[in-house]
């Protein structure tokens, strides 16, 4: 069992290892994920009505209020 | 609609078209490339020709580039769900995010599993678990591609759902309906194929650039051979989908087709439209509409296109706006009035039931259900804000078709002379090819506005006009994300283009 994982682990981190453009893909794939995870997630992204009502039934309530007020929503 | 802060609309619009445009310029390459590189391999194994493995791994690389850079981008579009559109996203319900996260646990299993042995597996697994692994990542990334089209086809074609007035979501009550109505199905068949036809012009174009060069000759010309096949073909298949897909705008989005064709009045034995420019100047007796300053029509052609009849009607946008009793169209003055007695209907049986007068709430629901299917028009008070951008989304749809159309004489010619043998001597045909790689971007973008644009002003159509999705939040917060995307994105796509033409340019076979 133990050298089935052995083996899967020396199969990625040779691969890896062995990379030669794959290296600045890598880095490029970690700055991106890093910029919207850290910084755009947070700051700009979070979800409006998970962050602003406790409850589905407050969430549901406040589109429908949404959806038949339109002189509110503005 | 005064009452909307279309500021906030409008940015929001940009900042979700900005990210899907670039999202969209790797995505169609993974698609199709991924295929290519499944037959290729198919070759290298059936045959044992070293030079078809090389010519496997050079657009496994290319792939890789590709990859990597598009993978991710579609996290933004989802963020976005939540912070922008949250009426959107609260209001379709299970219906958009069941087939995303499908999309999302398929799309990390079957791909991150299979592409690392695709990369990493050469000489360490046999030849066909590789193959094997190589073919699952491209169904894989079809796969993913087909959950995400599902849920675009429903926003144009809702079916299989029941709006619930208590939650103020639409839940699916028939799976099977959402995955397999005719404008999922064709929406997934003409995207792909499109996709699939790009791809092949990538392959062709970069194959023609080498071919150009007199580098590694014979390994470009089977790659052009394999790449102008497989994009014959698909360009073939997107041709039969794109004419079933007009179809099917036809029945559920006439609006759509109208702007499509430009036709504003509606006829018997309608002409299409081959080529077209609208006047500049408005109609001074109809400002709302356009004149035509030059054309040419094939007769009967739109009605074939729309009904396989040439002498079927095809209502324009006068007749959608006004109505034909004639053809028993309802007009969009009528389908307004329908929507606001839905939109009170809602207000009111939520009203009741908060004052716990259940006669009312029971008779408030009946009107509410007898209208609901205009409750999206209830937000208008002017028919003609229902009519989206007719020469955006004409010329949009001509670009398509005609770009298409090249494409299906490029591919012939380009596996004819590559056939032939004498593919290095038609250096005219070699700068088409490799022109025609912004090309299919080109056509690709278009495709996308004919669908996204001709839509409007609908998110989710006739239910729901984007004006109602966007969350109540500050435009500016909008504003800034759009400028920093477009910073950000574009650094990326200048990164990902200069590794990619490192990659192209530095290759040699080492082979010879």
């Amino acid at each position: 069992m133990v050298s089935i994982f052995k083996k899967i682990f020396l199969f990625y981190y040779e691969g890896f290892k062995g990379m030669t453009v794959g290296k600045k893909l890598w880095l490029i794939i970690i700055v991106k994920l890093f910029f919207m995870f850290a910084i755009l997630k947070i700051f700009f992204f979070p979800d409006f009505l998970k962050t602003n009502f406790n409850s589905d039934a407050e969430r549901g309530n406040y589109v429908i209020e949404q959806i038949t007020s339109p002189i509110n929503n503005n | 609609m005064e009452h909307f802060n279309l500021a906030l609309v409008d940015w929001s619009r940009a900042q979700f078209a900005l990210t899907a445009l670039y999202h969209w310029i790797f995505v169609p390459i993974t698609l199709g490339t991924s295929f290519i590189i499944a037959i290729m391999e198919t070759i290298y194994v059936k045959t044992g020709d070293e030079m078809w493995k090389r010519i496997t791994k050079f657009w496994m690389t290319l792939f890789g580039i590709n990859f990597a850079i598009g993978v991710a981008t579609g996290i933004i579009l989802e963020f976005e769900f939540g912070t922008n559109w949250s009426n959107y996203s609260w209001f379709v319900g299970d219906i958009f995010g069941a087939p995303l996260a499908i999309e999302g646990i398929m799309a990390f299993f079957m791909e991150s599993t299979f592409i690392a042995i695709m990369f990493f597996g050469w000489n360490k697994v046999s030849k066909g678990f590789h193959l094997t692994s190589s073919w699952l990542v491209a169904i894989g990334s079809n796969l993913s591609a087909l959950w995400i089209l599902v849920a675009n086809a429903w926003m144009q074609d809702p079916v299989g759902m029941h709006f619930n007035p208590d939650t103020a979501r639409n839940e699916m009550v028939d799976f099977w309906q959402v995955l397999f109505s005719p404008t999922a199905i064709n929406k997934f068949l003409h995207t792909i194929s499109s996709a699939y036809t790009y791809s092949a012009l990538f392959v062709i174009g970069i194959s023609a650039w080498y071919l150009l060069k007199k580098r590694d000759v014979t390994f470009f010309k089977r790659s052009m051979v394999v790449g102008a096949t497989f994009g014959l073909i698909t360009s073939l298949f997107m041709i039969l989908t794109g004419d079933e897909s007009a179809r099917q705008v036809f029945r559920v989005q006439p609006m759509k087709f109208a702007a499509m064709e430009g036709l504003y009045y509606g006829e018997s034995n309608a002409p299409l439209v081959a080529i077209g420019l609208f006047e500049s100047a408005p109609n001074p007796q109809n400002p709302k509409a356009k004149e035509w300053a030059a054309k040419i029509e094939i007769p009967n052609m739109l009605s074939y296109m729309a009904a396989l009849n040439p002498h079927a009607f095809v209502p324009g946008i006068h007749d959608l706006v006004h109505g034909n009793k004639d053809q028993g169209i309802v007009s969009y003055y009528d389908r307004i009035a329908r929507g606001k007695t839905a939109i009170q209907a809602l207000a009111d049986y939520k009203a009741a039931k908060k004052a716990n007068d259940d006669e009312k709430a029971t008779t408030s629901l009946a009107t509410f259900n007898e209208n609901y299917k205009d409750f999206g028009y209830g937000y208008y008070d002017d028919p003609h804000d229902l009519i989206p951008n007719v020469p955006l989304t004409f010329y949009s749809f001509h670009t398509m078709v005609g770009l298409g159309t090249l494409f299906v004489l490029i591919f012939i010619l380009s596996l004819f002379y590559a056939v032939k043998n004498k593919i290095t001597g038609k250096k005219w045909l070699l700068y088409i090819a490799l022109w025609s790689i912004p090309l299919g971007f080109l056509a690709q973008e278009a495709g996308w506005m004919v669908a996204e644009f001709g839509r409007q002003p609908w998110v989710v159509q006739d239910y729901m006009p984007t004006l109602t999705a966007v969350s109540n939040i500050d435009h500016t917060s909008v504003m800034i994300t759009v400028l920093l995307f477009t910073i950000t994105f574009t650094v990326l796509l200048i990164a990902e283009i200069k590794i990619m033409l490192k990659q192209i340019t530095g290759f040699k076979d080492g082979g010879h």
